[in-house]
Order: C-alpha cells, then structure tokens, then sequence
C-alpha cells in the first residue's frame, strides 16, 4: 500500500498567550522567543495511521510532505523517525503567506509528481488556523474521495472502513481507494520516536521541491493570489472582568467564592 | 445578483438549532444589504415553512434520498441548484458535521473559498466580512472572498436565532438534484457513557500541570461530585500521564463549554483554552495572578489549590 501523509509545522500551541504576539501590520504571528515551532498535534497520528496500516499489509511505502519553511524539515524528520520512509519539502519563497486553498493545490500538485498513492492521511485540521478544509480540497483536486475526522481505520483489499468522530457519536463508513482520510485526536496516542529510528531517519532522503517543480504557475502562488484574503489579524482584547475573591486565608476566599458562586445562582 | 442561501439541518427532534442561528446570522446580513434569505433543508414542506417562520424569505426542501447520507458528495448538486435558482451569493453553513465537510466540499467545487467556524458575519461594501477565530483562540482573523460567491461555515451559539412568526409567507420549491456517495454509510453509534460526559456536564472541574501530582485529581473529583459535574484535565496533565486522556479538554482533546468550569493550576495556553473559551463562566483557582486563565474568568482565587479546594468543598457542603 503506498500512502502519503501530509504534515505541517506550526507554532507550539502550548505557548503561553502572554508570549503570543502579532504583527498586524504583516498579519503574521511573530514567533515567540525561545519557543519551537512544532509538528500540527494531529499530524503525528496521521502518520501513526500510515505505519500501522503498512504494518498491517506487511508490505508499503510511506511518503511524508511537507510545505513550509526550511524549518518544516523538523516536520518530516519526526514521521521519519517514526517510522515513514521517505520524505518530501516543498519550500519556496513564493509559498510564504499563502492561504489553506493555494496548500491544498500545491499538495495535490505534489502527490501528483509522486505518482498518486493508494492513500492520502493528513491531521484533521492545523491547529494554526483550524479551517480543516485541505483534506476535503486535495481529495476534490485528485478526484479522490474524502473521508474526515476518522479515529480508525481499517483496510481490506481495495476499499477502507473508516470510523468517523461526528458532533453526538460515531460513524462506521466504508470507501474505495485511493482516498484522502483525515484523522482526528480520538486515534490514539502515536509511537514516540526512539533514539536508534531518529538515527536512521537521519539517513532517509529528503527531496526538496519548489513551487516550479511541483508545477504551480504564478498565479497559484504567493499571498496576493489568496482565495481568502486575510484583511485583518490581531490579538483580540481580552475583556478582563475578572474580580478577584479576596479573604485573609484560602478558607476565608473559599467561603467567599462559594457564597459569590451561590449568589450568581451557578452552584 | 446578492442572496443568502442558508444550508439548514435536521436532527431527531425536528429542524436543529444551528438552523435558526444560521436564519438569525442571515436576517442580520439582509439588513447590511446582503439580499433575500433562503433556505435548503433535506426533508419534507413542514421544515421548510418552519424555516420560513424563522425567518427565511422562501425555503427549498432537498427531497433526494441520497441526502439521507449527509455526503459532501450527496449534497453538492442540491446545493448548486439552490444557487441556481436563488441566485445567492453568500452560502452559510453551521460549522457541524455536515457544514465541516460540505462548505470544503462546494468551495473546491465552485472554486471559491470557505470561511470555517466563523463567530462574526457582516456586510461591508457590499461583500460578506467573516471573522474567526485562529491561532486556539489567540488571534482573530477578518477574511474575505476572492470569488464571486463567498461560503462560511458559522461557530454554533454564536447568533441568537429569531422567534418563529407563523405569519411570514415564502414559496417552498422541492429540489430533487442529488449527487451519488461515494463513501457507503454502513452505521452510526452514541458514545457509551460511564458518568456524565465532558462534553454533556453543567459543570467541569479541570486540573493542570501546576497541581503538582496526579493524587491531586481526587479533590478535584471531590468538588466536581459534589456540583454533579465532570472532571476534565489539560494536555500537559494528560502527557504527565495524572488523567486519562479521555478527560483531555482542549484542542486535541474535547471541546466543551458547560454553565461553570473551574479551572484548577491551569496557565491557560491556547491548546486548552480553544477547548473551554466558550464554557459561559469561569473560575480560576491558581497562584498566578497573570496568568491568562485568571484573566478570562469571572472569578478567581490567587492562592494555593491544596489549601482552597478543600475548604472550598466544605463551604458548598454548608451551603447545601
């Protein structure tokens, strides 16, 4: 079976809201000093999907993407360490800025190069800007059905049962391959990469691909041919009314919350 | 030509909520100038005069059975053919599980974008305007549509839906379009409950990685048994291995937003603030008074939990 997962880097969504800045005037967030940025949390189960059902089938190939910054790199390194086997940078100035639908043709694009695959598994959403729509779209752009938010997954032959997260319970699907599927926190916990797979990950190739190589025209690329135009992003300004319970011990502000607590008629 | 073509849901119990909110959303839009208001429901003339009442100028009802799938796929042609017919302009789409695959779903097909889970909707210059939330919550971002045709998916509870008035008129005009699913449903299940879930709690008592040790979370238990509510956890408490990850609220974990949620040494990073920004109160027991958590809640205590929690739970008990 051969699969591509698709990862992103994103900034660590630990970080604490004090060091979360924005530069409206660039709409970017500023990267916080001294923290990393991360692979999307859901990505790492996305690529947990891939080896298991390639262990499952006892024979495959994973294929990693990424599209991104040089730093992206950090992404495919994790799933290679994992366990994938070989991985794809896509990274070219001319992707700086672009919006969730230019990502999803140029991953479309790129699987493309790669020849399809029997299978695309991505994170259900980034957890950057959490619009959850490049699965939908590079299965729309291959021709491939989608299914999303699964928590697992199960292939037989040439068709895949998928249990799906929906808003009050779960959904048991079944589709023919190739399929897009995305893949929901509900999976489980990914494996963690041991010293000795980091090691060799080291020596799994990386090919690097930029917008050119995938095929993208001018048109396609760079933050002025956005499909969603960003007008504006900014901190929104956290209208603190907090009020603060005073007491000249824990047990004094304990009985003052719950008298505070009982008069707002919330306990 | 402008309009606003509203996607609405049914569930068990008749049309569902997120419908009216979306009728609200569009009736707020019309008066910016955005045009008539109709609806698409999958169902029969009984919905789509219930739309009506709540607002909608003239209804459509999606009488294909394919659409008994709630496929993306099913959905798409019905969809089209309401744009066709009402030459709207604006599509919206709660942000449920059917808006989640189908707003994606129309924009890739129609070649225009989608705005998801957006809180904010308006009018300017004669274009829709989404706000949403990014970033867990820590930014908001104001988009716009490079197409014609503009498509957002709306956050539920964020519109106020209006009262029915059985004295509002609109055509019901039947669409029969359906496209074929190419994924087979073979079943749905509810989750099993053990307790009361997270998700369904009136109240969630939550505990962070400043509580120091995993033991910590049987007071925590404590208070959240006595307000008859749930007990939920952070990521980083989670990681640490202190609570199943089942009870993870935030990001990866539930999304969740109860009457009361007592936030126990939790900082409040985006990760666990994008599960519990939309709980209606919020209390904060913990040593920082900077810390983000303090400043989003109602009320707060600046002190040890070890030596609160537990006098806490005695005052309510008093109380009682």
């Amino acid at each position: 079976m051969n699969i591509i997962v698709c990862v992103k880097q994103i900034p660590d969504p630990e970080t604490p809201a004090a060091s979360f800045k924005v530069d409206e005037a660039a709409k970017k967030v500023v990267p916080a000093q001294g923290i990393a940025p991360v692979v999307n949390p859901y990505d790492p189960q996305a690529t947990e999907a891939a080896l298991r059902l390639k262990d499952a089938a006892g024979e495959g190939k994973v294929t990693v993407i990424s599209l991104g910054p040089d730093s992206a790199r950090d992404a495919i390194k994790h799933a290679l360490a994992m366990g994938a086997d070989e991985g794809v940078l896509i990274t070219d100035p001319a992707l700086e800025g672009i919006d969730n639908f230019q990502t999803a043709v140029a991953l479309a694009k790129a699987i493309e190069k790669l020849g399809g695959a029997d299978l695309v598994l991505m994170g259900r959403a980034s957890a950057d800007w959490d619009m959850g729509v490049v699965p939908t779209g590079v299965g729309q752009l291959l021709g491939m059905p989608v299914v999303t938010v699964a928590k697992a997954i199960e292939a037989n032959g040439g068709s895949l049962k998928v249990e799906r997260v929906l808003d009050d319970g779960f959904q048991t699907v079944e589709v023919n391959t190739p399929a897009v599927v995305s893949i929901s926190n509900e999976f489980g916990e990914p494996r963690y990469p041991q010293l000795r797979q980091i090691m060799l990950a080291a020596k799994k190739t990386v090919q690097v691909w930029s917008a050119a190589d995938i095929g993208l025209g001018a048109d396609e690329t760079g933050a002025a041919n956005r499909w969603l135009t960003l007008e504006a992003l900014y901190v929104p300004k956290v209208e603190s009314n907090v009020e603060i319970i005073e007491g000249d011990s824990p047990e004094e502000k304990a009985r003052n919350l719950a008298q505070k607590l009982r008069a707002a008629k919330l306990i | 030509m402008a309009g606003i073509l509203v996607i609405a849901e049914a569930n068990d119990g008749g049309v569902a909520s997120i419908s009216y909110e979306l009728l609200g959303a569009a009736r707020q839009l019309s008066a910016q100038g955005g045009g008539a208001v109709t609806a698409l429901i999958a169902g029969d003339e009984a919905k789509a005069k219930d739309l009506i009442a709540h607002g909608a100028d003239a209804a459509f009802t999606a009488t294909n059975a394919a659409l008994a799938s709630g496929t993306p796929d099913a959905y798409v042609p019905a969809v089209e053919a309401a744009l066709q017919a009402s030459g709207a302009d604006i599509v919206l789409l709660g942000q449920t599980s059917l808006g989640r695959d189908l707003g994606p779903a129309l924009a890739f097909k129609l070649k225009t974008a989608v705005a998801m889970d957006c809180g904010e909707l308006k009018i300017e210059g004669g274009r829709l305007r989404a706000t949403r939330a990014a970033y867990g919550g820590n930014a908001r971002a104001e988009v716009t549509f490079r197409a014609a045709l503009q498509i957002a998916t709306v956050k539920p509870k964020s519109f106020d839906g209006l009262e029915a008035d059985a004295s509002r008129g609109g055509a019901v005009t039947a669409i029969d379009a359906a496209g074929t699913p190419r994924v087979k449903v073979l079943g749905t299940s509810k989750p099993e409950s053990t307790g009361i879930k997270l998700e369904d709690a009136t109240v969630i008592v939550s505990g962070g990685r400043g509580l120091g040790d995993a033991s910590a979370f049987g007071i925590l238990e404590q208070l959240a048994g006595l307000l008859k509510g749930a007990t939920g956890a952070s990521r980083a408490a989670c990681d640490l291995g202190w609570y199943p990850p089942s009870q993870q609220v935030g990001l990866t974990g539930k999304i969740v937003s109860p009457n009361l949620y007592i936030a126990v040494a939790i900082s409040g990073a985006s990760q666990h603030m994008a599960g519990m920004a939309g709980s209606k109160n919020i209390v904060a027991i913990n040593k920082d008074a900077d810390s983000n958590m303090v400043k989003v809640s109602k009320f707060a205590i600046v002190d040890d939990y070890k030596k609160v929690v537990p006098a806490l739970i005695e005052e309510i008990k008093k109380l009682a």
